[in-house]
């Protein structure tokens, strides 16, 4: 059987153990487990020879890298100003409410993961709601249901809706 | 693509220029389509596919120059479409339209109507690019170039005199040479701080590398909510940035670089790769740059979500690989910056402002602008304003001429209340403060600042002590915790103003807030405790009348605070037509068809959305 290589180990091999790729390679690494596992941030420990410590501290400092496993999609609300004063609060509340999770978290399921960011830059369409790659402009709270179950329905699990 | 080789004099550099220029002279017509993340979030991929094969299939493209360029700055009404030399301009262009521009804009020279841009204002068509009033008052010297190459191809920029800079410097001009022309030109840091650069590289030339290595930073880790110039330069004009970093380099003598962009930012990181790339390949960046002795080379560093990491000491950590938390100043990071050598640190903005400076000279540069604070500036002008997008100015313009002349004003028929600049750190000023003019010095003045360039407008739906809340909440979460003013005073601050936007706030906590915001001010380690109170600081002076109906009258006039409004529905409008019943998340709202509904207050979560989906108006909101 061939034995394929875990994605930190290709990392590391591109990029060289220099600490100074530490934060490429984890972002790589999560690119494929979807989170940073234990064993693959002992891995890079080893083998950047960088105290575990270290490595879980940037793992953890940085916002964008998550220890916990992460849903099929992920639901990404701006937060940034412009989205805020046209309501983007109103339209994370019932990303949250109808999700039944917090920003960080992942539904039981593993289909959804909401997170939040706080500019995009794409401030000309706020409030925006990216989920996976693709970007939804204007967002208002109803409309963000009708996003989040229309992806629900493609996954084949459009909820018995109590409406 | 001409085949790349190695370039290694001047005069083969300008026999490349002319080479391309004249395989260019064959189009009649250049269609240059945007593809910024915010028309890209409008499905201008699709666009720019459609009119590629539309132009294969009517044999146009021989002569009609396709291009996919970055962002031109007026989002708003994305995708967009350029068509030179008429400089005829399409809005929201979908794939469906192409058949009838080619028709009519390529194959023939009028104008499709249904696409043209009409003024919001005096209801007129207006089919140029340069007559729209959004561009007409602007000064677009770095960002004109966005509209004009595709930023994965040099040939562009170099078509575009690029380069031409760099040629100057390295040939004709001593390192201290560049260091005055920018100290003339009166340069000044365009991140947020207003340094002067000149002041910064002359420190950094003049320190001593005890290896000889010395760096040069590019600042790319734009935090600020709302704002995004940095990005679209990033996206639309990579080399313009590439361009001033090496002149930098070449003036204090530093021979490494490193850029150091958000991972929010996917596409300004692959066209700056590209970028890096096919400079390298035509000896634009590497060893002995164009055969003049001096070598550069440019490295990309991936940040990781950290808003800190704007602030130099921290970025420098975050690009060693460590956590982003910032050190203290006295060491200046002109002598120990990054990995303990002299570094030199500078805005994305500030960097692609340097050929400009170096090809027109100070004295052309320093006619625009105020008499401290030369040039241009480019703000993102977004919230509740017409014409949302990127405008580039002259310093000195007032935030009215930017608000109203150029951004069309407040959309809607509802009433201006507030503008902030600065991001985070800045703050909101009202409308008397309207014909203040931007620069560095009158904004800090009045209690803002320039900052990166967020420029928020918000009308009478925002609510200002919401904002604060808004703000402190961000730098809450944002703060690496090492100090404990900005740590604690944060949380602390957050705590007071939730009780104030929660009907709980009482008049002595406003002095605690002040208090406390001078402390931070104080003791911070960095700038971001040092200022994070500025947003709290100036809603207090601007809008203290907005905070007393919080706390006296449990009132929120903008409708906003969730604890101190109610959603009532009005029997004289409702026709029962069940939308709101249905929509309402918690089922709260009770009634049955064709007779008027009520909600239910213990049950509503103050959502909004039957507000938001009532056709009648029949859903009160106080």
């Amino acid at each position: 059987m061939k034995k394929e290589l875990s994605p930190e180990v290709v990392a590391v091999e591109k990029h060289g153990a220099e600490r100074s790729h530490l934060i490429r390679i984890l972002h790589e690494v999560q690119r494929e487990y979807n989170y940073l596992p234990e064993k693959a941030l002992r891995n890079i420990a080893a083998m950047m020879d960088i105290s575990l410590v270290d490595v879980y501290g940037v793992a953890t400092f940085f916002r964008s890298f998550s220890l916990e496993p992460k849903g099929k999609h992920m639901v990404t609300c701006c937060m940034g100003t412009a989205c805020h004063v046209r309501n983007s609060g109103g339209v994370l509340d019932e990303a949250k409410r109808h999700l039944g999770i917090e920003p960080g978290e992942t539904t039981g399921d593993m289909l959804f993961s909401l997170e939040t960011v706080n500019c995009l830059g794409a401030c000309a369409l706020g409030p925006v709601v990216v989920v996976d790659d693709k970007y939804y402009g204007e967002m208002t709270p109803a409309r963000v249901r009708k996003v989040l179950k229309k992806v629900a329905e493609e996954e084949g699990r459009g909820q018995d809706d109590q409406d | 693509m001409v085949k790349m080789t190695r370039i290694d004099s001047p005069s083969a550099l300008e026999h490349y220029r002319r080479a391309i220029k004249e395989k260019r002279a064959k189009y009649v017509k250049t269609v240059s389509v945007c593809g910024g993340t915010g028309c890209q979030a409008h499905e201008c991929g699709a666009v720019y596919e459609a009119l590629r094969a539309a132009l294969d299939e009517n044999g146009l493209a021989k002569t009609v120059e396709l291009r996919q360029t970055g962002c031109h700055g007026f989002c708003e009404m994305g995708p967009l479409m350029v068509i030179q030399p008429s400089g005829i301009f399409y809005k929201k262009v979908s794939p469906e339209d192409i058949e009838n521009i080619v028709e009519a804009s390529l194959k023939g020279n009028k104008v499709v109507e249904e696409l043209v841009y009409e003024d919001p204002v005096s209801g007129e068509d207006i089919k140029k690019e340069s007559q729209i009033p959004f561009y007409k008052k602007q000064k677009r010297l770095l960002m004109s170039m966005n509209g004009k190459i595709d930023p994965c191809n040099i040939e562009d920029y170099l078509a575009q005199d690029g380069y031409s800079a760099l040629v100057k410097t390295l040939f004709e001009m001593e390192p201290t040479e560049v260091i005055d022309e920018v100290e003339n030109a009166g340069l000044r840091g365009r991140g947020g701080a207003g340094v002067p650069t000149a002041s910064k590289w002359k420190a950094a030339r003049k320190a001593i590398a005890r290896d000889g290595i010395k760096y040069v930073l590019c600042n790319a880790d734009e935090g600020d909510p709302g704002a995004y110039m940095d990005r679209s330069l990033l996206e639309g004009n990579p080399h313009a940035v590439l361009e001033g970093m090496i002149i930098g380099a070449y003036a204090i003598g530093a021979n490494e670089g490193y850029i150091y962009v958000r991972h929010e930012y996917p596409l300004a990181v692959d066209n700056l790769l590209v970028a890096i790339d096919q400079a390298r390949e035509l000896n634009l960046l590497g060893d002995d740059i164009l055969g003049s002795g001096f070598s550069f080379d440019i490295n990309v560093s991936i940040g990781g979500g950290a808003f800190v990491c704007g602030e130099s000491t921290a970025l420098m950590a975050s690009i060693e690989g460590r956590i982003g938390e910032p050190r203290v100043k006295h060491i200046h990071t002109a002598e120990k910056g990054l990995y303990q050598r002299p570094t030199n640190l500078n805005n994305v903005e500030t960097w692609a402002n340097v050929s400009l400076i170096i090809n027109q000279g100070a004295a052309k540069y320093k006619r625009v602008g105020t008499k401290n604070s030369t040039g241009t500036k480019i703000f993102s002008l977004v919230g509740a304003i017409n014409n949302t997008g990127l405008v580039e100015v002259p310093m000195g313009i007032t935030l009215r001429e930017i608000i109203y002349d150029i951004g069309g004003g407040v959309p809607k028929g509802k009433k201006f209340k507030a503008v902030q600049t600065g991001g985070p750190s800045g703050g909101c000023l009202p409308e008397s403060l309207l014909d203040t003019p931007v620069d560095f010095d009158r904004l800090y003045d009045v209690g803002s600042m320039m900052g990166s360039g967020g420029m928020i407008v918000m009308d009478e739906g925002t609510c200002m002590v919401d904002i604060a809340r808004y703000f402190v909440d961000f730098l809450c979460d944002e703060s690496c915790g090492k100090c404990v003013p900005c740590r604690e005073g944060l949380k602390q601050m957050l705590y007071i103003i939730e009780d104030i936007t929660e009907g709980r706030g009482t008049l002595e906590q406003l002095d605690l807030l002040k208090e406390l915001a001078e402390v931070m001010r104080d003791t911070s380690l960095c700038g971001l405790g040092q200022t994070a109170a500025n947003p709290v600081l100036s809603t207090l002076e601007y809008f203290e009348n907005e905070y007393l109906e919080h706390i006296k009258m449990k009132k929120c006039r903008a409708g906003v605070c969730k604890s101190l409004i109610t959603f009532n529905i009005n029997p004289k409008k409702c026709t029962g037509c069940m939308r709101c019943r249905k929509a309402c998340p918690v089922g709260a709202i009770k009634g049955k068809k064709k007779e008027a509904h009520i909600i239910v207050q213990e049950k509503c979560e103050k959502c909004g959305i039957c507000f938001e989906v009532c056709e009648y108006k029949a859903v009160v909101r106080k």
